[in-house]
């Protein structure tokens, strides 16, 4: 059921993403502190939510009508608010003031501080336990928007995520689509050596979830994914997007290093080169 | 959806030397509001994690199958998906167990609720010794300090049955996230059913000496006061329930008209009702303040009323105390101050 997307669309989510991956490396380092690695891997996730699949208003971040969308791993905030402000939520001059004191951009993302925002996160597998009530909610509400939420793989090690799973499929959301960002790599290292999660999608399956494996650095794989899961009926999708942690920034791919550390001001020069700009 | 449970009957009555107050279950009133408020708010939902006969949830559950949402043993998600559902706006009530509430879901109640600022209001039943039986594991006396800390979080330990379903009806006209912690045994009649956030009701008027109680220790306290009047000390008795917000100017009015003042709760003396009322006056108008409440200990199975004789929340250690503060402040009285 591949789609066809046009040339411009296409372009235009490749444009915004790197964009945002420079904005992640700025205010990465301009906070001295921050989760670069997580935010690279999930930023076509983003992009392609934001910019060609929620149903969001940013004139009027709190439309009753909206899609919610819910960052389940919150670190991933810098992404999420580059994101953001490309989609105008907020000045992009506002990008900078991250983690400052005063500043509406949390370390991790706050619901209280920043409209559009739908759930502070930041302690792991909170957000997909608010994304099933926010999915009951629409529900019980008879309206028709979705709820999307991206969680860490290595957030699928907490408990409450697996709660969050069988609740979804029992509450038979079908107007819940998760993804989960499989870059395979958390603080300590590789999830597989820490605590392995494969066989995932067969987990994921086997709690119920229409389960979809793709590329998550692929806008046509992911549009594609997001259309599908508008489809099923009767259980909520599951999105695992492989994703390469770091992604385009070659010293930080694949470097758990790079989870919780903002690069230095000469990574922050050889990063922007690679993504195409001096600063 | 669990089935319904039929009510508990309570274990043992209270000691002969209590007066025979009539009693009632504080969960049942809990269950009956929430039916009410049910039928007056179609918005408001309920969720349970599968102890919905001993919490009386599934009142609400047979009534409005729609809005109620039983997720199983799954503390911490019961508490998310809360969250979640008052994101809409609507009025969400969330039951279990405290151990399980203020405990195991502590770090969700406090990002998902707490941190989001949604309006979810905990109930948790089967607070403190009186859980009885289930012993240590299940007997949570530390559920009012943890859900005080919480920046935003309205606490209430209600006295009886009638405060029960007034606070009920609070938290459901109030925004907010809010706890309220309620008993397995029933517990006598004592207020006149009106509850305000913030505010201690003074349900007998003394001056030598105040007794400053919540939950099951005010029906206690009142029996004590009875005791004392014997002895001729005319004791005040403060109904704290609304541990947060806090009434300090009704403790500080008791501080400087009555001289001394013994706290009372089920509840661990050290972060509890002794706590904050010693802080509150310390800071303002010190007086002489001691505490009743259980030791730094774990519970351990046992009968209801036997468990708060063993852990020093007897009438007996009531008057014992009452007359080392009588002591302690030299004088008796207001007009000997």
């Amino acid at each position: 059921m591949a789609g066809t997307y046009s040339p411009e669309t296409l372009a235009e989510l490749e444009r915004v993403a790197l964009e945002v991956r420079r904005n992640v490396l700025r205010m990465t380092h301009k906070a001295g502190s921050g989760h670069p690695g997580g935010s690279l891997s999930c930023t076509d996730l983003l992009t392609a939510l934001y910019f060609h699949e929620l149903r969001v208003d940013p004139k009027n971040p709190r439309w009753p009508g909206r899609d919610r969308f819910v960052l389940s791993k919150g670190h991933a905030a810098p992404a999420l608010y580059s994101v953001m402000a490309e989609k105008g939520f907020l000045p992009k001059e506002e990008l900078s003031t991250l983690r400052e004191l005063g500043s509406r951009l949390q370390g991790h993302v706050d619901a209280g501080k920043l409209p559009g925002i739908e759930a502070s996160t930041g302690c792991l597998g909170q957000g997909i336990s608010m994304a099933v009530g926010m999915a009951l909610d629409a529900r019980l509400a008879k309206r028709d928007s979705r709820v999307y939420a991206v969680l860490g793989d290595g957030e699928c090690q907490e408990g409450e995520t697996w709660e969050a799973f069988m609740a979804g499929a029992h509450f038979k959301l079908d107007n819940l689509t998760a993804i989960i960002d499989r870059n395979g790599i958390e603080t300590d290292g590789t999830t597989e050596e820490i605590m392995a999660l494969e066989p995932l999608a067969d987990k994921t399956r086997a709690f119920g979830w229409h389960t979809l494996v793709v590329d998550g650095h692929s806008f046509p794989a992911l549009l594609d994914a997001f259309a599908e899961a508008k489809t099923v009926k009767g259980r909520p999708t599951m999105i695992i997007a492989k994703t390469v942690k770091g992604k385009s920034v070659s010293f930080m791919e694949n470097k758990a290093a790079y989870h919780g550390k903002p690069p230095s001001s000469e990574e922050l020069q050889k990063g922007l080169r690679e993504l195409g700009v001096e600063n | 959806m669990a089935a319904l449970v039929p009510p508990t009957p309570a274990t043992t009555p209270p000691p002969a030397a209590a007066p025979a107050r009539r009693t009632e279950s504080l969960r049942d009133a809990y269950g009956k509001t929430l039916v009410e408020l049910g039928k007056e708010d179609p918005t408001m939902a309920v969720l349970d994690a599968d102890l919905s006969g001993s919490t009386r949830t599934a009142l609400f559950g047979k009534q409005f199958p729609d809005r109620y949402f039983n997720v199983g043993v799954a503390e911490q998600n019961m508490m998310g998906i809360a969250a979640g559902l008052a994101t809409g706006g609507r009025c969400v009530f969330a039951s279990t167990f405290a151990v399980f509430a203020a405990g195991l879901a502590y770090n969700t109640v406090r990002q998902s609720l707490g941190y989001n600022r949604l309006n979810v209001k905990v109930v948790a039943t089967h607070g403190g010794l009186t859980v009885g039986g289930d012993g240590g594991t299940h007997q949570m006396l530390e559920d009012v300090a943890l859900m005080r800390s919480i920046p935003g979080m309205s606490v209430v330990v209600p006295a009886d049955a009638p405060e029960t379903a007034a606070a009920t009806r609070t938290f459901h006209a109030s925004y907010g996230p809010a706890y309220m912690r309620l008993s397995r045994e029933s517990f006598p009649v004592v207020t006149d059913g009106k509850f305000q956030l913030g505010h201690f009701g003074v349900l007998r008027d003394g001056k030598d000496l105040t007794y400053a109680a919540n939950g099951i220790m005010v029906g206690r306290a009142l029996d004590a006061a009875d005791e004392m009047a014997k002895s001729g000390v005319d004791v005040r008795v403060v109904n704290c329930s609304s541990m947060k917000p806090f009434d300090n100017h009704t403790i500080l009015r008791a501080a400087q008209e009555t001289g001394a003042i013994l706290t009372m709760e089920e509840h661990t003396v050290l972060t509890g009702l002794g706590a904050a009322v010693a802080t509150a006056t310390s800071e303002r108008y010190p007086v002489p303040v001691r505490r009743i409440g259980t030791p730094d200990l774990f519970g351990e199975s046992g009968d209801p009323w036997k468990l708060m004789e063993k852990y020093g929340l007897s009438q007996e250690r009531i008057l014992a105390e009452s007359f080392e503060m009588l002591k302690l402040r030299g004088t008796k009285g207001r007009e000997g101050a």
